[in-house]
Order: structure tokens, then C-alpha cells, then sequence
């Protein structure tokens, strides 16, 4: 240990200010960053959830619409033939 | 003899790769910086010069080192995506550029605080400090071409031809100690053979290098792996993953 005391730790022979300064803004920027990292990627797969959700559903309208459609124009026929 | 590496051209190996690595690294990168930081704050010596501001080095040296490392393999990942199209060195470059651009506002704002006291100012503009700064400017305009463009292969290949117009900017920095009068004094560490450092103030300083150098490769790891499964969500493997994973959290949280 360099320092005979706590508050000469802290002190830093005068330096205090702008060693802790440094310390803790290095350490703040870092653990944005971090954080901001791992959020990000749960976004990503919330993101690709919702997306893959959507088109579940539009395919789904989509083939029940065509189903109607198919329905309906086999009926049609049917009149045609009738 | 590079075949081994072939499997990992294949995105879903390297997203799976890169997330059974991340542990292990962060807890080594954890181990480290805590070893080192405590060690440089408390336990190496003042400098006789410098007293007790010297400590700042501990972080302002590795931060402002891994600012241009960072930028010098993002810019091999571009040239690498530029010539033969691979796309995952794309999701890289994508994954370097933040983390590159926090350590540079680091190693400026530690710059700045370590000036204050030893040269009497916070910032001027002399070669090193000014060419650090354009180094701050280039990595956002590397990460704001990544955002700009709804298509990523287009978004990539924009931000790829800044990056390697930008390398230029790396020697610069190195040199600019050499080549111009500043008030930054040079270099005291990678000094060939011998650096200009007692050892006692050396090994905290390997120590917090080495655990900066694990932390920046776990963020990278993070950031790539989000990159990877936004540029192939249609694809099936990240379909299946991304259901098996909500189902996972939706597990937990019951």
C-alpha cells in the first residue's frame, strides 16, 4: 500500500479530483456501453419475434382468403354448369 | 491449414461460438481489471515526476491504444467485406465501431483530466490530441453509415470505404509525438526491448491492458452476435432461436 490512510487514498497527493474523475467516468462510459450492448440485442430478438408474428398472422388471412376465394368460384362454376 | 476456420464463414457457428466464449472471457477480463486497477490505484508507486496524477496513465495508455487497435481491425474487416463480399466481416466492422468510439471519448476525457494538472489545460490543439479527436469524428461517422441505410450489405459497404479512408488518420496519431512539438510526452511502454518504466509500474499496467483488451473482446462478442441475427432474420435457424428464446424468458418470468 502506498497510502498511510484512507483519505490519503482518496486525496491522491492533491491529485483527487482528476484521478477519480478519470476513474469514474471511464467506468460510467463502460458500463453504457455494456449495458446498452445486452439491451440492444434482447431488442434485436424482440424485434425479429414481432416481425416473424406478423407475417404468421398475414399468411394466415392470406390462405383463408384464398380458401373463400376458391370456394366461391367453384360455386360460381357450379351456376355456370347448372 | 486454414481449414479449421472454414465452419466459421457459416454465421449461425460463429453466433454460437461467440456466445459460449463470452463467459469465459468476462469473467478472465473481470479477474484482471480488478487485480490491475487496484494494484495501479493503491499499490503501484507515484511517479517522482508526476506524483500521484500518474495513475490516470493506467487507464488513458490501454483506452487510448485499443482506440486506434479497434479502429485498425475494423478496418480489416472492411477491406476483408470490400474484396470477397463476406458477409459476416460486415457484422464485425458493425460490432467494432461503438465500442472503438467509447474507448476514444476515454482516452480523450482522461487526456484531458490528466492535462489539467500537468500542463495547466484541459485540451489545445496540437497534433496528438487534435488527431485523436478526428479519430472520435471518424467512428461516428462509421456508425452513423451503418444506421443509415435500411439495407446493411449497402450500409456496409458505405461505412467500409470510410473506414479505410480513415486509416490513414492511424499513423498520424502514432507518429504525431515524432513528427511535430506537442506538449504529450512520447511513448514509455512499447519502446522496443526496453521500456522506459521501472517494473513495479509496469505489471499493474500489463494487467489493466490485457483485462481492457478481454472486456472490449466480450462487448464485441455481444454487439456481433445482435448483428448477426439482425442481417439473417429471415432465416430459420435465428427464427427457431429467437421462438426458442422468448418462450425461454416467458418461462422464467413465471
Amino acid at each position: 500500500m502506498m497510502f498511510d490512510s484512507f483519505s490519503a487514498f482518496i486525496d491522491m497527493g492533491g491529485y483527487g479530483f482528476y484521478v477519480w474523475l478519470s476513474y469514474g467516468v471511464a467506468a460510467a462510459l463502460l458500463i453504457v456501453l455494456t449495458i446498452t450492448s445486452v439491451t440492444s440485442h434482447k431488442r434485436v430478438i424482440k424485434n425479429i419475434a414481432q416481425r416473424k408474428l406478423r407475417e404468421d398472422k398475414l399468411r394466415q388471412v392470406r390462405k383463408q382468403r384464398d380458401s373463400k376465394e376458391k370456394q366461391l368460384k367453384t360455386s360460381q362454376s357450379e351456376e355456370v354448369t347448372e | 491449414m486454414w481449414k479449421w476456420l472454414h465452419p466459421y464463414a457459416n454465421p449461425e457457428v460463429s453466433y454460437h461460438f461467440a456466445g459460449k466464449i463470452i463467459p469465459w472471457l468476462s469473467a478472465l477480463a473481470a479477474l484482471l481489471l480488478s487485480i490491475g486497477l487496484i494494484w495501479a490505484l493503491a499499490f503501484a508507486p507515484a511517479d517522482y515526476q508526476q506524483g500521484d496524477s500518474f495513475r490516470i496513465f493506467y487507464i488513458h495508455v490501454p483506452a487510448a491504444s485499443l482506440s486506434m487497435g479497434i479502429y485498425f481491425g475494423m478496418a480489416i474487416a472492411a477491406f476483408t467485406s470490400l474484396v470477397w463480399q463476406f458477409k459476416l466481416s460486415d457484422a464485425s466492422a458493425a460490432a467494432m465501431a461503438p465500442v472503438g468510439a467509447t474507448f476514444t471519448a476515454i482516452a480523450l476525457f482522461t487526456g484531458a483530466a490528466w492535462g489539467k494538472p500537468m500542463w495547466g489545460t484541459w485540451w489545445i490543439w496540437d497534433a496528438r490530441l487534435t488527431s485523436e479527436l478526428i479519430l472520435l469524428f471518424l467512428y461516428l461517422g462509421v456508425i452513423a453509415l451503418h444506421n443509415a441505410f435500411e439495407d446493411k450489405n449497402l450500409a456496409g459497404k458505405a461505412a467500409g470505404i470510410l473506414t479505410l479512408v480513415g486509416v490513414i488518420n492511424l499513423p498520424i496519431i502514432k507518429y504525431s509525438v515524432e513528427w511535430w512539438n506537442t506538449l504529450h510526452q512520447g511513448s514509455t511502454v512499447s519502446k522496443l526491448g526496453k521500456p522506459s518504466m521501472s517494473v513495479d509500474m509496469l505489471w499493474p499496467f500489463l494487467f489493466c491492458f490485457l483485462g481492457f483488451i478481454l472486456l472490449v473482446s466480450v462487448i464485441i462478442c455481444i454487439r456481433f452476435r445482435s448483428e448477426i441475427l439482425a442481417r439473417n432474420s429471415i432465416r430459420p435457424w435465428v427464427r427457431t432461436l429467437v421462438s426458442q428464446q422468448l418462450a425461454q424468458e416467458k418461462a422464467n418470468d413465471v
